[in-house]
């Protein structure tokens, strides 16, 4: 007799949780669509603000970044895709030495966007924006220098 | 309401004024032939765009859109793809086998596809066990299935090809069995007669309650019968890559893929025939203005139309519900469908006894 009723009661709860699942995704079928038409929506292409684009050194309205070329993302990185050069500067007043960022070359390609080196920065002096069209013709062209000066 | 028969005796009368008559029937073989290849290719086409569409839609996503406006030329251009690709020999292989089981496949759905009665006076194979037929004809495929899993020398296309087998095998009986309580109903076997006497009221409103039953079954039926999701089990892409159809490429995958499709539209076109009144348009007895208006829309249109709506439904199961496991597949037909239709053709034959349908 059990199985009897469990035969009936099963094939019920089949067919309603089916309906239900019909009802669910007919509603998704009506829904607005998520895809990005993309190279048509540029202009109004929201990217989130966290993503990872670029990585940058941003500078003030005197060109000044915060860069102490300290080298710490340098060691940070885990590709080697980051390297500082810098000179020693002897300031004359007080005979101070210090380290003075010449370049700072960063290599696009060989980045995997883990943030470790922004992380790592003890000033803030490097940032990523989030332009993501990186696609350039040379691998040579991917390695850039992000300081202005 | 327009007869294409008009068209078809003119053209026979046409070919008979200046041909013998057994080569006038010929050259009306050879075109009927062409006709019927053609609408299955576009119509192939017009399906793969409408799934990948209806697939997306279902998924939040656009869907083609790239090829031509809105996409629409994209499964041409796929076409083009799959006919300039390279028809690649296994190794091991039964070669004769494996090259002559897609064209069983594809007959079977031809010979199918030609019994449909598509409108007024466009039937192409209409007798009197035309429905019986078309079951006879539509179940050649398998044996296609079998052999492409057999001679490809796969496992994976050898369980794609079994599991084929006891799933078609299965949802055969259901399948007949809902026609046959169709047939009960209409008295007849010739789909033009069963198109005709739904003139009053498609059978799935005189049929009322065994008739919508009869509908349900076919429709689940249906979809396992063409292998499509929920009932994919046979191509499974995450376990058996695509099942019986492997090691196929080029026109040869290009058959089964087109075959695939046809056999949905055979099912969903077997579903508006028997259930939904065919190319009849809507008339309800008592309102002649609003039958009079219904009988301006060309009966083609009907019978697409209302084919769009049944092949959107098997769509719409396969994009909802997830795979069934082999011994889940079969409990459904066993256990529950299979009961469930023998109930039901015994109501239809009381109901029918009784008078009790309209
Ligand atoms: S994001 Fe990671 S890989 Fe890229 S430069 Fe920074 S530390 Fe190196
Ligand atoms: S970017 Fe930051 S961590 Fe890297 S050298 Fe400059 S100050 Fe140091």
């Amino acid at each position: 007799m059990n199985s009897i009723k469990e035969y009936f009661v099963s094939f019920y709860k089949g067919l309603k949780s089916l309906l239900i699942g019909m009802k669910v995704t007919l509603r998704i079928f009506f829904r607005k669509k998520t895809t990005e038409c993309y190279p048509e929506n540029r202009e109004t292409l929201v990217i989130a603000e966290r993503f990872r684009g670029t990585l940058t050194m941003p500078h003030d309205a005197e060109g000044n970044h915060k860069c102490i070329a300290c080298g710490l993302c340098e060691m940070a990185c885990p590709n080697g895709t980051i390297h500082v050069e810098s000179v020693t500067e002897v300031n004359e007043e007080t005979g101070k030495k210090k380290k003075v960022l010449t370049r700072y070359m960063y290599d696009h390609g060989s980045c995997m966007f883990c943030q470790m080196c922004v992380r790592a920065c003890p000033h803030d002096a490097i940032c990523f924006d989030n332009s993501f069209e990186h696609a350039v013709f040379t691998r040579g062209k991917l390695v850039k220098q992000l300081n202005k000066k | 309401m327009f007869d294409f028969a008009v068209v078809t005796q003119w053209v026979d009368t046409l070919l008979r004024s200046f041909l013998p008559d057994q080569a006038a029937l010929l050259v009306e073989f050879l075109l009927v032939g062409l006709c019927l290849l053609t609408a299955y290719a576009l119509i192939a086409l017009a399906l793969i765009y409408g799934e990948r569409k209806i697939c997306a839609w279902f998924q939040c996503r656009l869907g083609p859109n790239r090829v031509g406006p809105y996409g629409l030329i994209q499964p041409v251009a796929d076409m083009i793809k799959m006919l300039i690709k390279e028809l690649i020999d296994m190794n091991h292989s039964d070669k004769f086998l494996f090259r002559v089981a897609p064209f069983i496949v594809i007959i079977s759905s031809v010979l199918a596809f030609g019994c449909i009665p598509f409108a007024k006076g466009l039937e192409i194979l209409d007798f009197n066990v035309g429905i019986f037929f078309l079951l006879a004809v539509s179940s050649i495929g398998i044996v296609g299935i079998l052999l492409a899993g057999w001679s490809s020398n796969n496992k994976f296309s050898l369980i794609g090809a079994m599991r084929s087998g006891a799933q078609m095998i299965s949802y055969e009986l259901s399948i007949g069995l809902t026609i046959l309580t169709m047939v009960v109903l209409s008295g007849s076997m010739q789909l033009s007669t069963i198109v005709e006497s739904q003139a009053n009221g498609w059978f799935i409103f005189t049929g009322h309650i065994p008739a919508f039953i009869a509908f349900v079954i076919y429709m689940i039926a249906g979809t396992a019968e063409t292998n499509r999701g929920p009932f994919d089990l046979p191509e499974a892409d995450s376990e058996l890559t695509a099942g019986y159809h492997t090691e196929y490429s080029g026109i040869q995958f290009g058959f089964f893929y087109l075959a695939e499709y046809l056999n949905m539209f055979v099912v969903a076109a077997v579903a508006t025939t028997l259930f939904w009144g065919g190319w009849m348009p809507l008339h309800i007895p008592g309102f002649d203005n609003f039958n009079m208006i219904m009988d301006y829309i060309p009966s083609l249109f009907w019978f697409i139309g209302k084919v769009a709506v049944m092949i959107f439904i098997i769509m719409w199961f396969k994009w909802t519900f997830p795979r069934l496991r082999i011994d889940q597949l079969l409990r459904l037909e066993w256990k529950y469908l299979l009961p469930i239709n023998l109930i039901n053709l015994m109501l239809m034959v009381l109901i029918v006894v009784f008078g009790l349908h309209f």
